[in-house]
């Protein structure tokens, strides 16, 4: 299924979850936040937000910036 | 006789309070805009900041996972963190930023508000910041609010229950010094909350100024990170900023048009 990930269109296998998109990006333990369809999805979350064709998802970190 | 730093400790300066929270250092940095990680860590250190803003981007998807992070040199457990909304130009965008910011830093609160009304300037969208900050204030963030020398919207964000109100001096980015030092002072003689100079800060002596008028702290990043040798600008952003806290504290001798000498007329040998 397609999905829009931070901006882009990502293919994703079907009946997947947010920890494993995460998992997949190899992005384990990194400190970032995950909006998904512009709601905030806790980490404690992931692994029961199940995820549909056409989600927009964004996955945030910080940046050196002023 | 008393020692002179004796002296000192009696005119002790109340420390910076920010939410509650005290801080040693009236230096406020950025982490942007440096040559590498390694130099972000040591300006960080040299500034003897306490506060040190951050930026919320996407993540680069693909990249390689091993590539070292901000926070491994800023971390969280040795600094304050502050979020910024740079970037936004709509209250929308940065009200996301800023809950994004604190899923991403376990709920920690505190924000640096910025929305921008125009890319050349980057002026803040005044409306669209008094918006964003009452939403994030009933929200339960403490923001700090970067907005123009408009000693009336100042106020106004501080009564939205803005924690810190942030002035610019000059455009951000410009190094251009405190354009309208009348302005901040007025801003500063009005306020109940802390107020920092947030932007347009060149040099040391413009820090000297702005602290010199009575602001609270300045936030800068650019100054620092685009000086030929960031990490020694760190170090005179410091001093600068303790001197002219002092000074202020001193009270400022009056100013006069003649001459008044220093040395005694009686005695002369002529």
């Amino acid at each position: 299924m397609e999905i829009v990930l931070n901006g882009e269109s990502h293919t994703l296998p079907a009946d997947c979850n947010l920890e494993r998109l995460i998992t997949d990006l190899q992005l384990t333990g990194k400190r970032l936040a995950v909006e998904l369809n512009q709601e905030i999805v806790p980490r404690s979350q992931f692994t029961d937000t199940r995820l549909k064709s056409g989600d927009h998802i964004e996955i945030v970190h910080a940046i050196g910036g002023g | 006789m008393a020692a002179a730093s004796e002296f000192m400790n009696n005119v002790q300066d109340t420390p910076l309070t920010i939410a509650g929270k005290r801080y040693h250092s009236r230096l406020l940095v950025g982490s942007g805009k440096y040559k590498d990680l390694e130099e972000t860590r040591l300006a960080t250190e040299a500034s003897g900041a306490e506060i040190i803003t951050v930026a919320i981007r996407r993540t680069n998807i693909g990249q390689n996972p091993d590539e070292p992070s901000l926070l491994e040199v800023i971390s969280p457990e040795k600094y304050t963190l502050l979020p910024n909304t740079a970037g936004c130009f709509t209250a929308q965008d940065a009200v996301r930023t800023c809950r994004l910011a604190r899923e991403l830093l376990d709920g920690h609160n505190l924000v640096k508000l910025e929305v921008l009304g125009d890319e050349k300037t980057l002026f803040p969208d005044v409306t669209a910041t008094l918006e964003a900050a009452e939403i994030l204030v009933k929200d339960d963030f403490d923001v700090m609010v970067y907005t123009n020398d408009d000693p009336l919207i100042a106020k106004r964000l501080e009564e939205l229950g803005c924690a810190a109100v942030m002035p610019l001096a000059a455009p951000i980015g410009s190094g251009l010094g405190i354009r309208n030092p009348y302005n901040i002072l007025t801003i500063v003689e009005n306020a109940n909350v802390p107020i920092l100079v947030d932007a347009g800060v060149g040099t040391a002596s413009d820090a000297a100024v702005a602290m010199e008028l009575g602001c609270d702290g300045i936030l800068m990043n650019t100054a620092i990170a685009a000086a030929q040798h960031p990490v020694l600008m760190a170090s005179a952003m410091k001093k600068a900023i303790e001197g002219g806290r002092e000074a202020f504290l001193a009270g400022r001798m009056p100013r006069k048009r003649f001459a008044s000498a220093s040395s005694p007329i009686d005695g002369i040998i002529a």
